[in-house]
């Protein structure tokens, strides 16, 4: 299962990548994928004509409210306590598991059901809960499959992109069995099939559950309400049938007014799945209809990434994920490679910040990127990503034969004279470049040519010949 | 804290209030120590905060249709007929009619949500039938917001055919004016076609845990 | 018009036939171009491989060296884009008590440390707005679409990332090849997806970037093109890298070799 321990001790992201690249199932899945939603979240995003001043203004609210995140956050808990509900405040993951703990044991209850949350899974609230004897079911079609799959989760929205209609129906039959109501006889492939299976697996479930546990995408400080996008009725259902509520929500997804809702329900749908709206939104404010209602305050590493100038505006991130749709290296690396409940573009930057760059996983994310740059141009909050990226690789710490030939290449670099050495004797040489290069340069010459290096270089011709006047 | 027994016998209030009081302070410090003296941050809002669309309702059936769902823009005389006929295609005979929904609307033998019906209860009815707080034109887009003809949140979830009746005047151009039209303080539920799910090969399916049809009715 | 060339440090080394070929095209054009000696390299590699330091000091020399032109135009869209959009970066997150490059023509003792970094900041913003990719000098500097050339050939052409999302050169580049005369430019698939050059990625992430150019040479190739032209030559190399070793056939050329070419000159 996705705990946030699970990943750690992976080795490094061009390593895990290497073999994603090589699984043709996988690339075949995600490529179909990723470029099924980019279409549609062209064209939603195209309707829009002031999808521009949207993006800033969704970029100005954010850095407004994390600007003045403690004045905000004390809004918040003032405006969610004085509406019936309970605020709690976590400085990390374990704290905010033994909250959570704590919370359900006082109902008496063994079971709870789950609304998909990166944050849940970011802090291993399902694993921390099986120790205390609590069983987590996950609610969300996608993260249905990952749990029945025992597997991770590999995309923000569609936790389940690496798995392709067949694929999915053959975990149903095998697994749903074990987890409740069984798979019907004659499942097909046909994903009306497939919903339709997860729609009775869990419905008894529902009925009868009477804690339910939910992160947010939106929290108002202003009013203290909580707001949670989802398609399928499943966040619906654990937001309104159980007796108690509780939701974990980092810090950052705070907004200052109701109004602010304005902009960010008109760039999230259309960024994350490519719709005009997704088709439930519910927002409550303190304890709704009766509900006895808990809110879990996340920092987990988020006070130290918002501490970094340039790091910072990872915390603006709404987990759209259309930065994950657009990336070429996410396509064909897969989000496992990335070691991290946040894979593709933006786990690459917010996963080093919130976990640090000790581990090799950790250390290798920033460069987990050719810097194309379609990820900031499809950020609807406008995150520089590669801003982002460029300066994490100025934290990382390198290996000792990198940094000696950068050191090199930046002394010749420091004089054109030297630079005119080198490209003279690499001219001379230029016959005795073998086809195939050693070390670390053959990842090169693996898969290319390596161009044929000039007898002269520009410099000298530009001498010999006075600029081209000889 | 303590771990705590099955039943931790303290007020759920109070759990988390030892170390999360301590967590509190220490979250604000560590903001107010990472923020400190970063520039003010304003908020430009140049973006469209009342679309223009010639023809608001039109485009609110459109797509509001585009999702799959059944629409139907007739005159008020035409409601109550309108409504009858689409639950006989449906083969529905018991709706749910929340409180408060015109007369005029509801079916020959509602079934209502007093006392509170049980989800079990939910899950045998045929369907359910409500009005709306707003609607928006360029989303598709219904909101409840619990009020008259409305009733609570479960109502429109548990029965498979939801069946909403929007008046002319409810409708709105955009997002902004939907905002700004709703009261915070109610549960909303903003609703979008049927149930669906981009889970398998992201792709959209209708129909998953909510009501698999929605059918409306656009009252001129 | 006093023109300087940014050759940059790849093109000098490996692939001096384009600087002869914007050389041609810019006195062509009727500028006077010069080659100023002391360049080297703009710092790009390190400071995208994670060596600001290094890459502050090469921005320095940069700045220092082309300074009081009217105009510096590369060929590469990422070396122009290195200088226009992380300069001032790397100008804002000077340290302050790091001295900041000194001169290193003029070598000599470095100045306070405050002052020095101010300078660097005005450096900076003195020259960069200066500094052009070849196709927006061509179109935006000079007004020019049509530049005299003759090609007679069937060329895709690759936008490459930091031309179209960092420079947003647009359609600059297609526009000059549309006015080739005898030129027959074929649009290519998924022609604003990166060929997964990306600099040290090529080697830092080697499965990756060889499955990222498995498909633009899978691109190039569907077109029937017999040229893939680019307006940067470290992509064409890696592009041009694998067109070779999976003997496709197509040649890679510089935007600028294509329109330096003449009739005249065949």
């Amino acid at each position: 299962m996705s705990g946030a321990g699970t990943f750690l001790g992976m080795p490094a992201f061009p390593h895990n990548a290497a073999a994603a690249v090589q699984d043709s199932q996988l690339r075949f899945n995600l490529r179909k994928a990723t470029h099924t939603i980019r279409g549609k979240r062209a064209a939603v995003v195209g309707e829009l004509p002031d999808w521009a001043e949207l993006r800033r203004a969704g970029k100005e609210i954010k850095d407004h409210t994390l600007r003045h995140l403690d004045r905000y956050l004390l809004q918040l808990e003032e405006a969610v306590t004085a509406a019936g509900g309970h605020v709690h405040w976590a400085s990390d993951a374990k704290e905010a598991n033994r909250i959570v703990a704590d919370l359900v044991k006082a109902t008496g209850e063994t079971s709870v059901v789950k609304v998909k949350s990166m944050a849940t899974q970011e802090i291993g609230l399902n694993e921390a809960l099986q120790e205390e004897g609590i069983t987590a079911y996950e609610t969300d079609l996608a993260e249905l499959i990952v749990q029945l799959g025992d597997d991770w989760p590999s995309h923000i929205l569609v936790p389940a992109i690496h798995r392709n209609r067949a694929e999915i129906r053959e975990i149903f039959q095998e697994k749903m069995a074990e987890w409740g109501r069984a798979a019907p006889e004659e499942l097909t492939d046909e994903p009306r099939a497939l919903a339709e299976a997860a729609r009775l697996h869990l419905r008894e479930r529902f009925l009868s559950t009477k804690v339910a546990v939910s992160g947010a995408n939106f929290m108002i400080a202003e009013t203290g309400t909580l707001v949670v996008l989802e398609s399928e009725g499943n966040g619906r259902m654990c937001l309104t049938l159980p007796e108690t509520l509780i939701s974990v929500v980092g810090v950052e997804k705070l907004l200052p007014t109701w109004r602010d809702l304005e902009v960010f329900l008109q760039l999230l749908p259309r960024s994350s799945t490519g719709e005009r709206m997704n088709p439930y939104t519910s927002t409550w404010t303190g304890a709704t209809e009766g509900q006895e209602f808990h809110l879990v305050l996340l920092d987990n590493g988020r006070t130290d990434v918002l501490a970094d100038e340039v790091g910072r505006q990872a915390l603006r991130c709404i987990r759209c994920s259309a930065c994950l749709n657009v990336c070429p290296v996410y396509e064909r690396a897969g989000g496992h490679a990335y070691g991290s409940v946040y894979p593709g573009p933006i786990g690459a930057i917010l996963t080093p910040q919130l976990r640090g760059t000790a581990s090799a996983i950790d250390a290798s994310l920033p460069y987990a990127s050719s810097l194309c740059g379609a990820c900031f141009e499809a950020c609807p909050v406008a995150i520089d990503i590669p801003e982002v990226l460029v300066h994490l690789r100025g934290k990382v710490r390198h290996a000792r034969a990198e940094r000696l030939g950068m050191r090199a290449a930046g002394w010749i670099f420091d004089r054109p004279s030297r630079l005119a050495r080198v490209q003279r004797l690499g001219g001379r040489l230029r016959r005795f470049v073998p086809g195939r290069l050693p070390g670390p340069l053959s990842a090169w010459t693996d898969t290319r040519e390596i161009p044929d290096i000039p007898a002269e270089s520009f410099r000298d011709w530009w001498n010999r010949t006075d600029g081209g006047a000889r | 804290m303590t771990a705590g027994a099955p039943a931790d016998p303290r007020p759920a209030a109070e759990i988390g209030t030892g170390t999360s009081a301590n967590s509190r302070e220490r979250i604000l410090a560590r903001i107010r120590s990472a923020v400190a003296g970063a520039p003010d941050a304003p908020i430009t809002r140049s973006y469209r905060t009342s679309p223009e669309a010639t023809d608001v309702i039109g485009l609110f059936a459109e797509r509001v249709a585009d999702y799959r769902a059944v629409v139907h823009v007739v005159d008020g005389s035409e409601a109550a007929a309108t409504i009858r006929a689409a639950m006989a295609r449906q083969g529905a005979v018991r709706l749910v009619v929340p409180d408060g929904l015109p007369a005029e609307w509801a079916p020959d033998d509602p079934v209502a949500d007093d006392p509170r019906l049980t989800a079990a209860e939910l899950d045998a009815v045929d369907g359910v039938i409500t009005g709306c707080a707003v609607g928006i034109a360029e989303t598709g887009t219904i909101v409840l917001d619990a009020g008259p003809g409305q009733g609570r949140r479960a109502l429109t979830l548990v029965p498979d055919y939801h069946l909403c009746v929007v008046r002319a005047d409810q409708i709105v151009a955009g997002v902004p004016e939907a905002v700004a039209r709703l009261d915070p303080a109610r549960p909303l539920t903003w609703i979008s076609g049927p149930s669906a799910t981009s889970d398998i090969e992201l792709n959209r399916v209708e129909g998953v845990h909510g009501p698999r049809t929605l059918e409306v009715v656009v009252v001129r | 018009m006093r023109v300087a060339l940014f050759i940059t440090c790849v093109n000098d080394t490996l692939f001096p036939g384009t600087g002869q070929a914007v050389v041609t095209l810019l006195r062509r054009l009727g500028c006077d171009v010069e080659f100023p000696q002391a360049q080297t390299c703009c710092g790009q590699m390190h400071v995208n491989t994670g060596y600001p330091e290094e890459g502050r000091r090469l921005a320095g020399h940069f700045v220092d060296v082309f300074a009081g032109y009217d105009a510096v135009v590369a060929p590469s869209g990422s070396c122009a884009a290195m200088v226009r959009e992380q300069y001032p970066r790397l100008a804002r997150t000077t340290p302050a008590r790091t001295a900041a490059p000194a001169g290193l023509l003029t070598g000599g003792s470095a100045p306070a440390t405050a002052e020095r970094d101010d300078s660097f900041a005005r450096r900076v913003a003195e020259t960069v707005p200066k500094v052009h990719d070849l196709s927006e000098f061509l179109v935006d500097v000079l007004g020019v679409t049509d530049v005299g050339a003759y090609f007679p050939h069937r060329v895709t052409y690759h936008p490459t990332c930091h031309s179209l999302r960092g420079l947003h050169l647009g359609d600059r580049p297609t526009r000059l090849l549309r006015e080739v005369r005898g030129l027959e430019l074929v649009p290519l698939p998924g022609a604003e997806e990166c060929c997964g050059f990306g600099g040290t990625f090529a080697v830092k992430n080697p499965a990756v970037s060889a499955a990222m150019c498995a498909d633009k040479v899978h691109n190039v190739a569907s077109t029937g093109a017999e040229v893939l032209c680019a307006a940067d030559n470290s992509c064409l190399m890696h592009i041009g890298g694998t067109l070779r070793r999976q003997r496709t056939g197509v040649r890679i050329m510089h935007l600028a070799e294509i329109l330096a070419s003449t009739e005249a000159a065949r």
